[in-house]
C-alpha cells in the first residue's frame, strides 16, 4: 500500500480553480519532487494535505487512512508535519524548546504535574530532552540548543524547522523549498541531509523545489504542477526532459 | 542539559527570593516600629498589585495577545468570595480557615468566568480580543451593580431590580446590595497571607510557564500555524493560559476585597482603568519578564506614591508635588517611551548601533 | 409616541457614534491598527470649542473650526511621533499599548490644564425644535444638526474616497500598502491624510456630543469612543457606509437599553452586542473577510 494516495483534489477560492484533478501516489521511503512555475498551486496542495485549507472535492489516503476534510492538527497526529515556504520557528524560544514542542504529542503528562514537578514531569522531560538533543545532533544544532531560534543563521533555522517536524514523528514530510534562500554549499549539504532524513529515520518526503539541481539530484519522482493541473508525472529523469515541462517553464 | 535547568531554577530562585527578602524588611520594619501608617497601609495593595501584574503578564507575555478586562476577573474574585465570608461567618468561625476557602472560592470563580468568557473570545485576536475583553470587564463590572442577594431563613435570593423584590422574610439580610455592594467585611487581608499569595502566584506561573503546557502556550504565540501543524490544539492551550491568568486576578481581587471593609464596584476599582493600570505594571516591568512584574508595582507605587510624598513633607520641591499629583501622566508618557524605545524598528537599530555586540542572546 | 422619542434620540446618539466610527474604520482600514486615543481627541476638540466661546469670546463657527484645525494637528502628531516609528514593530502589541498610553496622556493632560471639575457645556447648536403630533414628538434642535451633519459628512466622505485622487490612494493604502508604494503612491502621506481626517471629525463628533449631553471632564470622550469602536466593527470594520449604520443601530440600541431594559445595564447591553456580532459574524454587517496567508 502507498504511504500517500491523493486522488481526484481540489479546491476553489472564489471562483478560481486554484487545484484541480490533483492526483499523486507516494511509496514509502520515496523521496518525491513537486515542482511547477510560481503561482501554480503547489503551496496550495501542502496546505490541503494538512488541512490549512478544506478540500471541495478528493480524497487523501495516508498509509490507508482517509484524512481529507481533517483539521489540522488530526492531520498532524496521523503522521505528517512540513516546514514552510517562509520559516515558521518559535522564534522567541529556545532551540531546543522547538524540537521539544514537536515532541508535544508523544510526552504527556498534566499541567498539575507540570507544576508540581511530579513523577511522571521529570520522566517525560528526561525523555523529551534526550529525543530533542538526538534529533538537533542530527543537524548539527547540538552548540546552539539553548540560543533563541531567532539568532540562529538562516541556513540553520531551515534545518531546526525540519528537526521540529521530525519530532512529530510523521509518516510523510513535506518540504516547502528547502533551498531558498540558500548557497550552492547550503543547497549541497542540504541534500546530503534530506537524504540522510529518509535513510535515517525510513521517511518519505514530499518536497517543493525551485532548485532544479536538488530537484534531479534527489527526486526520484517528480509531479509538475501548472495552473493547478498535473502537467506529467513520473521518474525525474522523464519528467524533466518531457517537452511539455519544458514550454511550462521557459514559455512559448 | 543539567546546565540549563540550573540556568532556570536559579533565575527563579532570585525571583523568589527578592519577594522573601522585601517580606523580612518590611516585616522587621513592622515589628520593630519603624513603619509610617502610610507605608504599611500600602503593604497589602502591593501584594495584590503584583499577583495581578503577574496573572496577566501570564496572558499578555507568554500567550501573546493583550487583555483589557482583567479587572473584570479580581471583581469576580473579590465579589465571590467575600459573599462566600458573608455566607460562612456564622458556618467557620477560624478566620484563617474560612478566609483560605474563601480565597480558593474567589480564584475558581474568576476561572470559571475566564473560561467561559474566553471560549468565545480567544477564538479573536489581537486588537479584536483587546477591544472585547474591555467589554467583558465592563460588562462584569455593571451585572455586579444590578446584582442584589438576600438571605434568610429559607435560603438565598436573588434579584436584578432592587432590595425589595428580593421577598425576604423579616429577618432576612441583604448580602450585596446593589451599587452599595457588600458592607461589614471581614479584614482577613494581612501581609503575611499577602506574601504568602505572591509566591504561590509566581511558584504557579513560573511552573507553569517551564513546562510542556508552557511550552505549546509559547509556541502559539510565536507561531499559531506552526504550533497547529505541530499538533498543538491552539484552543486548549489559549484557555488554559486565560483561565489560569484569570484564577489568579481572582485571588488578587479576594486578598483586595478582604483588605477592606466595604466592597462595592466602581470604575475606579474594577472598571477599564483598573485593568490598563495592571497592564503598565506589566509593559514597565516587561513583558514577559515575571521578574519584572513583581518589582513594578512595587517600585512605581512606592517612588511615585510614597517616598515622594515623603520629599514634598520635607521641602517644597515643584518638580516632586508634580510628578506625585500627575502619577498617571507619568505612567502614560513612561509606557509611550518604553514603547518606542523597545520596539521601533529605528531604535532598535540604534540601540544595536550603539552598543553594537550583537551576541546571541540566551533563552530563558 | 415615547417609542418615536426615544427611536430619534436614539438615532441621535447614534449618529455621533457613527461620525467618531469613521475616525476608527478609516484609520483601522489603513494603518490597521485600533487608535485608543480616537476618544480622547473627541474630548480635546470639547475642550477647545468651550475654552474659545466661553473664555476667549469667539462665535460658534469660527470657534468649531478652530477646533477641527487643533484636533487635525493633534491627530497627525499622535501619528508621527507615536504611531508612525511602530508601523513595521515586530509585535502587534507595541502600537496598541503605545495607542493606550496615548489616550491615558491625553486625558491627564486634560486633567492637569482644565481640572477635574465638570464643566458644562453650552449647546453649539442654534436651531429650533421641532414639535410634532401636537408637541408629542419633540425633536431638538441638537438632533436635528447632528442627524444632518452626520448624512452631510457620511456623503462627503464617499465621494472623497471614491472621486479624488487622495481618497483613491487612500483605497490603494487599505488594499496593500506595500503595492501602493510601488505605484508611487506616498503611503506615509495617506496615512497622515486619514488621522487628519479622522481627527477633524472627531472635533465636530466632540461639539455635537457635548451639545447634546452639556457636562464635560477629561474623561468625556473615553466611553463614547469605545462604543464608537464597537459601532465600527458591528458595521464592519475599514467600511465607512458599514461605521453609519453601526452607529446609529448601536444608539438606538443604546437609547432603547436605558428606556426599556435597565439604565444600569445601558454599557452592558452595547458591549453584549460586540461580542454577539464578533461571534456571528466577525467581520461585521458590511466587512469583508480576510484569510490569512500560510
Amino acid at each position: 500500500m502507498a504511504m500517500l494516495e491523493v486522488k481526484n483534489l481540489g479546491i476553489s477560492f472564489g471562483g478560481l480553480r486554484a487545484v484541480n484533478g490533483f492526483d499523486i501516489t507516494i511509496e514509502k521511503g520515496q523521496l518525491y519532487g513537486l515542482i511547477g512555475p510560481n503561482g501554480a498551486g503547489k503551496t496550495t496542495v501542502f496546505n490541503l494535505l494538512t488541512g490549512v485549507y478544506r478540500p471541495d472535492n478528493g480524497n487523501i489516503l495516508l498509509d490507508g487512512q482517509e484524512i481529507a476534510g481533517k483539521k489540522t492538527i488530526e492531520i498532524s497526529k496521523a503522521g505528517i508535519a512540513r516546514t514552510f515556504q517562509n520559516i515558521r520557528l518559535f522564534s522567541d524560544m529556545s532551540v531546543l524548546d522547538n524540537v521539544k514542542a514537536g515532541l508535544h504529542n508523544h510526552h504527556v503528562y498534566s499541567a498539575v504535574a507540570g507544576i508540581f514537578h511530579l513523577p511522571s514531569y521529570q520522566k517525560e522531560e528526561k525523555l523529551m530532552n534526550e529525543k530533542a538533543m538526538e534529533l538537533l545532533q542530527v543537524f548539527e544544532l547540538e552548540g546552539e540548543a539553548e540560543i533563541l531560534a531567532s539568532n540562529l543563521p538562516y541556513g540553520k533555522q531551515r534545518k531546526l524547522e525540519i528537526a521540529r517536524a521530525l519530532a512529530t514523528d510523521p509518516k510523510l514530510l513535506l518540504l516547502d523549498e528547502p533551498a531558498a534562500g540558500m548557497n550552492p554549499n547550503e543547497t549541497q549539504s542540504l541534500m546530503d541531509m534530506i537524504r540522510f532524513v529518509r535513510d535515517h529515520f525510513d521517511m518519505t518526503i514530499l518536497l517543493i523545489e525551485h532548485d532544479m539541481r536538488l530537484v534531479s539530484g534527489i527526486c526520484e519522482e517528480l509531479s509538475v504542477l501548472n495552473f493547478g493541473e498535473v502537467l506529467a508525472q513520473g521518474r525525474t529523469e522523464d519528467v524533466l526532459n518531457n517537452p511539455q515541462v519544458i514550454t511550462a517553464y521557459l514559455g512559448e | 542539559m543539567k546546565k540549563r535547568m540550573n540556568k532556570t531554577a536559579k533565575q527563579n530562585a532570585i525571583t523568589y527570593g527578592i519577594v522573601i527578602l522585601a517580606y523580612i524588611i518590611m516585616q522587621s520594619m513592622l515589628m520593630t516600629g519603624h513603619i509610617s501608617s502610610s507605608l504599611s497601609g500600602l503593604l497589602v495593595p502591593f501584594c495584590y498589585y503584583v499577583i495581578l501584574a503577574v496573572s496577566l503578564n501570564l496572558t499578555v507575555g507568554y500567550l501573546g495577545e493583550l487583555s483589557l478586562g482583567h479587572a473584570g476577573f479580581m471583581c469576580v474574585g473579590a465579589f465571590a468570595s467575600v459573599f462566600f465570608t458573608k455566607c460562612m461567618e456564622d458556618v467557620i468561625t477560624v478566620s484563617l480557615v474560612r478566609f483560605m476557602l474563601a480565597l480558593l472560592v474567589g480564584a475558581l470563580v474568576a476561572a470559571l468566568f475566564g473560561v467561559l468568557i474566553g471560549i468565545p473570545v480567544l477564538r479573536l485576536r489581537g486588537d479584536y480580543l483587546a477591544i472585547v475583553t474591555l467589554a467583558f470587564g465592563e460588562i462584569i463590572k455593571n451585572l455586579v451593580n444590578v446584582l442584589y442577594v438576600g438571605k434568610d431563613s429559607s435560603g438565598l435570593h436573588f434579584s436584578i431590580k432592587d432590595a425589595m423584590s428580593l421577598g425576604m422574610e423579616p429577618g432576612g439580610t441583604t448580602i450585596i446590595n446593589g451599587p452599595q455592594g457588600i458592607t461589614g467585611i471581614a479584614k482577613d487581608s494581612n501581609f503575611t497571607i499577602g506574601i504568602v499569595l505572591v509566591l504561590l502566584t509566581l511558584f504557579i506561573v513560573l511552573r507553569l510557564i517551564s513546562s510542556r503546557d508552557g511550552r505549546a502556550i509559547k509556541a502559539i504565540r510565536d507561531n499559531r500555524i506552526a504550533a497547529e501543524s505541530i499538533g498543538i490544539n491552539i484552543t486548549k492551550y489559549k484557555l488554559m493560559a486565560f483561565s489560569v491568568s484569570a484564577a489568579l486576578a481572582g485571588l488578587g481581587g479576594a486578598l483586595y476585597a478582604h483588605n477592606l471593609s466595604t466592597l462595592s464596584a466602581t470604575p475606579k476599582n474594577f472598571g477599564y482603568n483598573m485593568s490598563i493600570m495592571i497592564l503598565v505594571y506589566v509593559v514597565l516591568g516587561g513583558i514577559g519578564s515575571i521578574r519584572g512584574s513583581v518589582i513594578a508595582p512595587v517600585v512605581l507605587n512606592l517612588v511615585l506614591d510614597y517616598f515622594l510624598r515623603k520629599f514634598q513633607m520635607m521641602g517644597d520641591n515643584v518638580v516632586l508635588q508634580f510628578l506625585s499629583d500627575n502619577r498617571m501622566l507619568v505612567y502614560a508618557i513612561l509606557l509611550i517611551a518604553l514603547m518606542l524605545f523597545s520596539w521601533s524598528p529605528k531604535a532598535i537599530e540604534w540601540r544595536e548601533r550603539v552598543f553594537h555586540k550583537k551576541q546571541p542572546k540566551e533563552a530563558e | 409616541m415615547s417609542f418615536l422619542n426615544y427611536l430619534i434620540s436614539g438615532i441621535s446618539l447614534g449618529s455621533v457614534y457613527a461620525i467618531i466610527a469613521l475616525g476608527y474604520t478609516m484609520v483601522y482600514g489603513i494603518a490597521k491598527m485600533l487608535n485608543f486615543a480616537h476618544g480622547d481627541v473627541i474630548m480635546v476638540g470639547a475642550y477647545t470649542v468651550f475654552i474659545a466661546t466661553a473664555s476667549a469670546g469667539l462665535p460658534t463657527i469660527p470657534a468649531i473650526i478652530l477646533s477641527m484645525i487643533v484636533c487635525t494637528a493633534l491627530g497627525m502628531a499622535i501619528e508621527k511621533v507615536a504611531y508612525r516609528p511602530l508601523r513595521n514593530a515586530a509585535s502587534p502589541l507595541a502600537v496598541l499599548i503605545t495607542a493606550i498610553g496615548v489616550s491615558y496622556l491625553l486625558q491627564n493632560l486634560a486633567l492637569l490644564i482644565f481640572g477635574s471639575n465638570t464643566k458644562s457645556f453650552t449647546s453649539a447648536v442654534n436651531f429650533p425644535a421641532i414639535k410634532l403630533a401636537g408637541g408629542q414628538l419633540n425633536i431638538t434642535g441638537e438632533t436635528s444638526v447632528t442627524i444632518l451633519a452626520c448624512v452631510l459628512i457620511m456623503i462627503g466622505l464617499t465621494l472623497f474616497i471614491n472621486k479624488t485622487k487622495p481618497g483613491q490612494a487612500m483605497l490603494a493604502v487599505s488594499e496593500d500598502k506595500g503595492a501602493a508604494q510601488l505605484m508611487g503612491i506616498n503611503v506615509n502621506g495617506t496615512i497622515a491624510l486619514t488621522f487628519a481626517i479622522g481627527s477633524a471629525l472627531a472635533a465636530i463628533a466632540g461639539v455635537l456630543l457635548c451639545s447634546a449631553y452639556p457636562s464635560l471632564t477629561p474623561y468625556t470622550g473615553s466611553m463614547p469612543g469605545i462604543k464608537a469602536f464597537v459601532a465600527a466593527v458591528f458595521g464592519g470594520i475599514g467600511s465607512v457606509p458599514g461605521a453609519m449604520i453601526g452607529g446609529i443601530l448601536l444608539g438606538i440600541i443604546e437609547i432603547f437599553g436605558k428606556a426599556y431594559i435597565s439604565s444600569q445595564m445601558a454599557d452592558a447591553i452595547v458591549f453584549a452586542v460586540l461580542i454577539v456580532v464578533l461571534l456571528v459574524k466577525p467581520t461585521g454587517l458590511m466587512g469583508k473577510k480576510i484569510q490569512e496567508k500560510v
